[in-house]
């Protein structure tokens, strides 16, 4: 595995008159019975995360499950009360202020669920912004900022004004923003949620087709487990402040590691997320003159096929070596398992 | 009375009309027993006796010997020490080179400046460069294009005939004076305020200090700050100019605070992550992403600034205020009409104008010739080159000549005559039968009332809303006024603003009620309600002085006409702000209109229209002071324009003081309740 572009150890961010001193009074692990008595809030507890280059993390949660926070904190844009975030190999807790600011102008973009464009600057001046803080030259910034407004897809709009766009174009101009000075991270804390449906949708579209050009570092943060399983690598799931689970969607599914996890995953289409291999049983002598799935693909894809058979279907993997063996009842159960 | 409420009271609990008026008849039982037992009360307990605020051991006196031992100070009042410290700043060299007063001296000489070139623009011409003023025809059409630009045609019209009306009826000269000061000490305020602003953001403990100075300037009364100007300044135009911006200058402090930290504050992320400094948080997100609210506090300060425009008039600012002033003084009710005009045209225009200009959102624009990216701009160039070229053909277009002026002062004269005729006879209830049987006796009433008592209840009532922290605060106002030795002349003006407040409310609160419930009606109420509130104060002084002459009915009708706006506005502002989810639970429920505007509406309502009432007060306790020119009471205004007459400094502040207490006792004890009210109902 490469090394994670960003790595967090122990992360806690409490609120209250006292965070540090009840952290340290309480080992580092408060209960939740020492939280409600003192009335410190845990916003984030204990937190390990890794990211790794090129992939798109997840996390997801409730509104108060303290993903939104998380995410600031991996950016310093709130002081966490302890812990470790390593990005890059430094140490951002420790980093000054004025290291934070030359960190935040070239390495990391963030993209907000209400845009939070500035109302008084032209698109291209929106996006041009983060450079022109950095002092670049205005001819140049501008000519940087209209290869994005380009590849995001609102050429011709770079003099309109953020009001004068509609909810989808201005978060295609905070993804412009965000993406201005090429950063190594990007953060996008619930991007779409305050967008229409299927608006949602086609920004999830067009954000993937970014993500399959620019391959960036993602962590990405939304309530939506429909939006999570499309977009998603892996998936961190956040209840009160901790991560309970972090694995792709299909390991999620399969294996729960709470009860939180499974009522939350209970819903989810499993037709398109389950593989062949993760629901098929031990393979029963050699290959048949039946029909043959092979182990990668979707469950919903096949289900037609073994349903229709009365003999288990024969599973062979990538090169044809006979791996399993599928039965109309192991895709019934695993399609409509904890329905009834 | 004891038969019936025996009964009533065995069964009285939480729902009972016993209980629910348990505080009114709290205080009509305390009246009661105050009419019947004030004989009792020692001397002291009724008037503060002369012993107390002649001889304070002051610490000023003490502080005065010790550093100071020049100055003797003679008499021991708060008035004594406040005009100690004025003698202080006046007299006292600092460093043996200077004294504070130079230092005002100096600062107000930097404002002729600016005052002389705006005046040399628009009116006398610069005579060193022999270059003439702006010809009047330009300065209309230019005003015109602003308006143009800012909303529309409509707003363009409107500016250029209200600067027009100035030039056709002969009052170019005054209007133009006014409006010079206005644009001068305007953008000064504002950008006073602005830092004010901008430092309280950065410094928690600058804030702390900040804000009780300007609830404190807020409600301070014109005059408080006109009279220690005279002294430090100077009389005439120039300190005309500084008291201004003192007096508008609080507004454009409180809304910049509330504005830099209104910014959303994922704006604010968006910046940090973008790698702002702190430096360009402030200048380059911050500040921007305020505007609007900024705006807002713009407005404000040029309505504040005309108004004090005006009213610097009595301490020598020229423009209209001094010729209004004047013809008032002088009874000539047509040309004070006429100049009263001017004044409305010029706050309905500067209003709008600004206005427009906070409500203006950006627009893009599209590549093309100069002319057609930049229309209004070249339409202003055309314009002004227009204008000039024929101000140098035809002259009577650059500078309109005296005689063809046109003035309607005659007529206004004839239609004044009939109006009061007319109204003489109905009028004439009022002017009979209002002192003997309404005014004297509330006069007496305050008048006699202990101080005692007066402190205990105010005390009392802050006990009861805010617990010990408001009881104390409230005590000190009243406990300062008690000592200035003006408690009489106190609890007069406190008459006066009392029974104007209960007559704005008891004839703004129906009509509030009334404008609520169509959105026709709301529209013109609110339409009005905005016209008459940029009125300068001053302005209304005209139809009252016209229909009432001088006198205590004149003054307190004044207050009446001025400060009815925010009872009216409040009532229906806060009827109309309920949610609608609740107004739609009553329509399901079968309410009908009148139980929807009386069970549901009125009571969620309530703690903003006494919020209004709040307002009225304050409003009531400004127009007290400047109605005290035609209203010849024994009260803080007479005693106010005696102190401006002798230039006493100390005790024009020490009684604008008393003003703003009086003032900050009513809005505390009205805004605590008002404030628990709206959370015991959910609404905070």
């Amino acid at each position: 595995m490469a090394e994670p572009v960003i790595l967090c150890r122990g992360l806690w961010k409490i609120y209250g008159s006292e965070p540090a001193k009840f952290l340290a009074r309480h080992d580092s692990n408060p209960s939740p019975e020492q939280f409600e008595q003192s009335g410190h809030i845990g916003a984030v507890q204990d937190v390990n995360l890794d990211v790794q280059p090129g992939e798109i993390l997840v996390i997801m949660g409730l509104s108060g499950s303290g993903k939104s926070t998380i995410v600031r904190c991996l950016s310093r844009l709130i002081e966490p009360t302890h812990g470790q975030v390593i990005f890059q190999g430094t140490d951002l807790l420790k980093a000054t202020e004025k290291e934070m600011i030359e960190i935040r102008r070239h390495k990391m973009g963030m993209v907000f669920q209400n845009f939070a464009l500035l109302p008084h600057r032209t698109v291209i001046d929106n996006v041009a912004f983060p450079l022109e803080v950095q002092g670049v030259d205005r001819a140049q910034r501008h000519e940087r900022a209209l290869e994005i407004i380009e590849l995001v897809g609102l050429k011709g709009r770079e003099k309109y004004y953020p009001r004068e766009l509609s909810g989808g174009q201005q978060q295609r101009v905070g993804i412009a923003r965000s993406l201005a000075v090429e950063p190594d991270v990007w953060f996008l804390d619930e991007p779409f949620s305050a967008l229409d449906p299927l608006i949602r949708r086609e920004m999830q579209d067009e954000f993937l087709r970014l993500q399959n050009l620019l391959h960036k570092t993602i962590i990405f943060i939304t309530h939506d487990f429909d939006e999570t399983v499309r977009l998603a690598d892996r998936i961190a799931i956040m209840y009160e402040g901790r991560i309970v689970q972090l694995g792709t969607a299909e390991e999620l599914v399969t294996k729960p590691a709470t009860d939180y996890v499974r009522a939350f995953t209970r819903d989810i289409p499993k037709a398109k997320l389950l593989t062949v291999a993760s629901v098929m049983g031990p393979a029963n002598g050699a290959r048949g003159d039946g029909p043959a799935v092979t182990d990668d693909q979707r469950i919903g894809d096949v289900a037609g096929l073994v349903i229709g058979q009365d003999k288990p279907v024969t599973v062979v993997n990538g090169s044809g070596n006979v791996v399993g063996s599928l039965t109309r009842q192991q895709v019934v159960d695993a399609l409509f398992a904890d329905r009834s | 009375m004891t038969g019936t409420a025996g009964p009533a009271l065995s069964t009285a609990g939480p729902q009972s009309v016993w209980f629910r008026l348990r505080w009114p008849l709290v205080a009509a039982l305390g009246v009661v027993f105050l009419i019947l037992f004030r004989g009792t009360l020692p001397d002291w307990a009724i008037t503060p006796p002369e012993l107390w605020t002649t001889n304070l051991p002051l610490p000023f006196l003490i502080f005065s010997d010790a550093f100071f031992p020049a100055l003797t100070i003679k008499g021991s009042s708060v008035a004594d020490w406040f005009n100690g410290i004025v003698s202080v700043l006046r007299e006292h060299e600092i460093f043996g080179l200077f004294t504070f007063r130079d230092v005002t001296r100096g600062i107000a000489g930097l404002i002729v400046w600016p005052l002389n070139f705006s005046e040399d623009l628009l009116i006398s011409g610069f005579s060193d460069w022999e270059i003439p003023p702006i010809p009047w025809v330009v300065t209309t059409a230019l005003a015109g294009i602003l308006g143009w630009y800012l909303r529309g045609w409509g707003l363009g019209l409107l500016a250029s005939s209200c600067i027009a009306y100035c030039a056709v009826f002969g009052k170019w000269e005054l209007a133009m004076t006014t409006l010079s000061l206005v644009l001068v000490t305007a953008p000064i305020a504002i950008l006073i305020g602005l830092v004010l602003g901008i430092l309280a953001l950065k410094w928690r403990q600058f804030e702390r200090a900040l804000w009780p100075i300007l609830n404190l300037m807020q409600s301070l009364p014109h005059f408080g700050y006109l009279i220690p100007i005279v002294v430090f300044v100077g009389l005439g135009h120039k300190a005309g100019a500084i008291a201004t911006i003192l007096f508008a200058l609080p507004p454009m402090a409180k809304i910049t605070i509330l504005g830099l930290r209104g910014v959303a504050e994922e704006v604010l992320e968006a910046g940090v992550m973008a790698g702002c400094t702190r430096r360009q948080m402030l200048w380059r997100v911050r500040i921007p992403a305020a505007r609007p609210t900024l705006m807002v506090g713009v407005n404000q300060v040029i309505m504040q600034c005309l108004a004090m425009v005006v009213i610097s008039a009595f301490i020598g600012a020229r423009g209209l205020g001094i010729d209004l002033l004047f013809r008032l003084q002088t009874l000539q009710l047509g040309r004070a009409l006429e100049s009263g005009i001017a004044i409305v045209l010029m706050a309905i225009a500067l209003d709008r104008l600004s206005q427009a200009l906070s409500e203006k959102e950006p627009v893009h624009r599209q590549d093309g010739p100069f002319w057609s990216v930049h229309p209004y701009l070249t339409a202003a160039g055309l314009a002004a080159a227009a204008g000039i070229l024929l101000a140098y053909l035809v002259p009577e277009a650059g500078q309109l000549p005296r005689e063809m002026t046109v003035t309607l002062a005659p007529q206004w004269d004839l239609i004044i005559r009939g109006v009061v005729s007319a109204l003489y006879e109905p009028l004439s209830f009022i002017r009979e039968y209002l002192p003997p049987y309404v005014l004297i006796p509330i006069r007496t009433f305050f008048e006699q009332l202990p101080w005692t008592v007066f402190l205990g209840a105010a005390g009392l009532c802050g006990w009861v809303l805010g617990g010990w922290r408001l009881a104390a605060l409230v005590g000190t106002y009243i406990g300062f006024i008690v000592l200035s030795g003006w408690w009489t002349e106190a609890m007069v003006t406190t008459y006066l603003v009392f029974v104007a407040v209960v007559i704005c409310t008891i004839f703004g609160f129906p009509v509030g009620v009334w404008a609520s419930r169509r959105d026709r009606r709301t529209r013109v109420v609110a339409f009005l309600c905005d016209t008459f509130q940029t009125f300068p104060s001053f302005i209304y002084l005209i139809p009252v002085v016209m229909l009432f002459q001088v006198g205590t009915i004149s003054q307190i009708m004044a207050i009446v006409v001025y400060a009815s706006i925010p009872v009216i506005r409040y009532t229906y502002v806060g009827l109309r702000a309920v949610p609608h989810s609740m107004v739609e639970a009553a329509v399901s429920s079968g309410c009908t209109p009148s139980q929807i505007l009386w069970k549901v509406r009125m009571p969620l309502a309530f703690p903003e229209i006494m919020l209004g009432v709040n307002q009225t007060i304050m409003f009531g306790l400004f127009m007290v002071m400047i109605a005290g020119f035609i209203g010849g009471n024994f009260d803080l205004a007479r005693e106010i324009f005696k102190a401006k007459a002798q230039n006493d400094a100390g005790l024009g502040l020490l009684l604008a003081l008393c003003v703003a207490f009086l003032g900050l006792t009513a809005d505390r004890l009205i805004s605590a309740w008002a404030s628990r009210r709206k959370a015991q109902l959910g609404l905070a």
